[in-house]
């Protein structure tokens, strides 16, 4: 066939191809650049007009330089812990000359927390929290999908407990985790394990509920199968259940992650507990002429990772949703 | 060298010989090697028993000697590994140290107090470090200070300080006759702040208000013409931008910050309420100074010597201690607004910069040395407005100030840097001798003369505020 197409004819077919294409390339890339320009005009416009008492509004170019102050303060911190690592060492070794008994042990380093420190436990933490509220939800909601009556005696539960903020939990978990948690030798710390905690408090109801919901409603035919090839339970959950809703217990996931991260900076501002909140709730409080503007990068690098999430999760459910044809954003 | 030599010698010794008895012989020998290591530097202080620390702080210009002992290696000097960890407000940094999550903490003075007499959280909290002296000043919001200004006495077109209550009173009084409530914000009940603002407030006629913790009423605003509430400092600008608050009285640079950013002006400063009233604490929790008494005197060795630092060659050092604290980690306010009044000058309003070289002190006149007479002075505050409830014996303001107030781990410290030539004894008081009473003390703004050996007779002398044998 092809071989009998002239030129003129293959030509025409890449226009009728390329054409659209084209057009779909345009306005998936162009439009949000220009939506991003635009942004960007008017948070200048908008921050040269704003004057708070810590001076002027910043604008992109303000929170800029502070971004790159910030990687210089990160390297900085970097130079400091190195020499406070060879110090240590040879104070040790002086020791040791001293007190033959003394056992070393090399001492963290003691400085601040860097931001990008700060941004690698926020992520550390959510993902711990939303981990165990997975392990958790996942097999909750197929048993409230498998049977009525677990799900009749679960929902008014679930019902009660899915409106309540985290942050209302926030006060008791504290509490509770200072009380229970104690160690001498502490694995996690105690801020760790509260941030976590309440974390996975909110990521449990999304995917709770999606997992019920996709479980209780696999098609009838796949049920009949099941009982026809007499499966035992375990067989039913892991070769009918379980693939038919994934779909669905990845759309909980999805849900469950962003408020999580949404939920876990509110806490650590609210706790003081170490992570991007604490370094804005910082910020805050110094109120220096360049707070703002710190504030505001990491206001972007939140959004950034709360993006970049969704989008690993979505990668996620797209690999392992058998539905291919379902239009997944 | 010899001694390394004999060790290594001795450890081989120790890998190749198995027997029991031999092994006693092993460490009787290595016994006596240690004392001959010791006996070249005398009393040398043992080994700190906790080697990591984690010490809270409110971020405030008093802090400096710990972020100085931290950022001049006086914390590693001592084998000390220390993490300073800001803290939300006064109350978590409290309970935190109670807890354990804090090995110790920058405190208002009257925290291990009130601790350890239970007004509040109940626990024993001692202090053996003071961190500084002065440091606060009341600030109120521009239109109070439009109305204040009328009643102030000019002298060359400038006020003349210190400014007294008597002319706010006025202006609270339209307050009160407008029926509507003159607010002020102070940082924590036991807070230093709390009491020089009662204190600058009754001294102008203007009732703070009592407590009576066993009424259970423990706002603190019975009677008031003012009424007080709690903030934590550095969110008092904000809070009286917001019209929430009328003043405040509060560390630095909080009241700097307001002149800076043109939202109010300080008019008093503590220093002048009160002549080189003692300010911050350094404060455990006693369980712990029992479990680490090396850790505790040399975490003392170490601050003692950054207050020294700050105070050197008349302030000399101040800027360097300013860039510090600006630092995000720790006050984190700018440089400029900290240098206002870390450097020995105060500015009032807008333009009015004064000297006031004793602003902050941080080691000038015993300032780090824990007088009982100090811990006396806040014990008869609580009394005066109501914290504590019942008339009190002398004697148990005498017993309360020496289970909180630990001078004689204090003189440990500064003996072992005597020893190590890091300091002269000139600097300290004679510890033979002191008895942790300061001679009667005159310089307060009312011109009522304190004696901390008779806190009840003080008591009688102030027109407002409960007396020996009152109560609420």
């Amino acid at each position: 066939m092809s071989k009998q197409q002239t030129v003129p004819m293959m030509v025409n077919q890449i226009k009728q191809i390329s054409l659209p294409t084209l057009n779909q390339f345009l306005t998936a890339t162009a439009l949000p650049i220009v939506g991003i320009v635009i942004f960007l005009g008017l948070w200048s416009l908008m921050a040269k007009n704003i004057d708070t008492s810590l001076g002027k509004f910043p604008g992109p170019t303000a929170v800029w330089q502070q971004s790159i102050v910030l990687v210089d303060e990160h390297n900085m911190q970097r130079d400091k812990a190195g020499k406070f690592y060879e110090r240590q060492q040879q104070r040790n070794a002086a020791r040791l000359v001293k007190d033959p008994n003394y056992i070393v042990t090399i001492k963290d380093f003691t400085g601040a927390p860097t931001f990008f420190e700060q941004i690698w436990t926020s992520l550390y933490t959510v993902m711990v929290g939303f981990m165990v509220a997975s392990l958790l939800a996942i097999p909750i909601g197929i048993l409230c999908g498998l049977s009525k009556n677990a799900y009749t005696a679960i929902n008014p539960l679930i019902q009660l407990f899915k409106p309540v903020s985290p942050l209302a939990w926030l006060p008791l978990v504290t509490m509770v985790v200072s009380a229970v948690y104690v160690s001498n030798e502490p694995i996690f710390s105690k801020s760790f394990i509260t941030s976590a905690v309440t974390v996975a408090l909110c990521c449990l109801w999304p995917t709770l509920i999606n997992t019920a919901v996709g479980v209780s409603s696999i098609d009838k035919d796949l049920l009949n199968v099941s009982k026809v090839l007499r499966l035992n339970g375990w067989s039913h959950v892991t070769k009918i259940v379980l693939p038919s809703s994934i779909p669905a217990i990845f759309t909980g996931l999805r849900l469950s992650l962003g408020i999580g991260w949404m939920v876990l900076i509110a806490a650590e501002m609210l706790a003081q507990n170490p992570g991007l909140g604490k370094f804005v709730w910082d910020e805050f409080q110094n109120g220096s002429s360049q707070s703002l503007a710190r504030i505001m990068v990491a206001v972007l690098t939140i959004g950034v990772i709360g993006f970049a999430l969704d989008r690993l999760m979505l990668a996620l459910q797209r690999k392992f949703s058998w539905d291919k044809s379902a239009v997944l954003l | 060298m010899a001694n390394i030599k004999l060790l290594s010698s001795l450890k081989l010794a120790v890998q190749s010989l198995r027997v029991g008895v031999i092994a006693t012989v092993m460490s009787v020998s290595i016994a006596s090697i240690s004392t001959i290591t010791t006996g070249v530097s005398a009393q040398e202080l043992g080994w700190p028993e906790k080697e990591e620390l984690k010490i809270g702080f409110i971020k405030l210009t008093d802090m400096a000697p710990l972020a100085v002992a931290y950022e001049k290696g006086y914390f590693e000097e001592e084998g000390l590994y220390v993490t300073l960890e800001a803290q939300a407000n006064w109350k978590v940094l409290l309970d935190r140290v109670i807890d354990g999550q804090l090995d110790g903490a920058h405190m208002l003075a009257g925290q291990p107090l009130g601790a350890t007499i239970g007004y509040g959280t109940k626990a024993d909290i001692i202090t053996a470090f003071s961190m500084d002296l002065n440091g606060n000043a009341i600030t109120v919001s521009n239109e109070i200070w439009k109305e204040m200004k009328k009643h102030v006495p000019h002298e060359g077109g400038r006020p003349v300080h210190p400014i007294s209550a008597d002319s706010l009173k006025p202006v609270v009084d339209d307050f009160k006759s407008k029926g509507k409530p003159f607010k002020m914000g102070m940082v924590f009940p036991v807070s230093t702040h709390n009491y020089e603002l009662r204190y600058w407030l009754a001294a102008g006629g203007i009732h703070p208000g009592f407590y009576a913790p066993h009424k259970g009423d423990t706002s603190g605003q019975i009677n008031a013409d003012a009424l007080l509430s709690v903030t934590p400092p550095p969110q008092m600008p904000s809070t009286m931008e917001a019209g929430t608050i009328h003043g405040y009285c509060v560390g630095e640079p909080w009241n700097q910050q307001a002149v800076f950013k043109g939202i109010g002006v300080p008019v008093v400063t503590d220093y002048e309420i009160w002549k080189n009233n003692p300010e911050k604490v350094f404060g455990v929790s006693k369980g712990w100074a029992e479990s680490y008494p090396n850790t505790h005197i040399r975490m003392v060795k170490a601050m003692i010597r950054a207050a020294m630092w700050l105070d050197e060659n008349n302030n000399a050092n101040r800027p360097e201690a300013v860039k510090i604290l600006s630092k995000s980690q720790y006050v984190g306010a700018d440089y400029e607004v900290i240098a206002n009044s870390m450097t020995g000058t105060f500015e009032y309003e807008k333009g009015d910069k004064r000297d006031v070289p004793d602003f902050n002190v941080f080691f000038r006149y015993n300032a780090t040395y824990p007088f009982y007479s100090d811990a006396i002075w806040y014990l008869t505050q609580m009394r005066r407005w109501g914290q504590i409830s019942e008339p009190k014996a002398d004697s148990w303001y005498k017993n309360i100030a020496k289970q909180v107030y630990r001078p004689d781990i204090y003189a440990q410290a500064a003996k072992a840097l005597i020893a190590e030539g890091k300091a002269k004894a000139a600097d300290f008081p004679e510890f033979a001798t002191e008895t942790g009473f300061k001679p009667a003390q005159t310089h307060f703004i009312d011109n009522i003369v304190y004696d901390g050996s008779t806190p009840n007779a003080y008591l009688e002398k102030f027109a407002i505020g409960l007396k020996n044998d009152s109560e609420i």
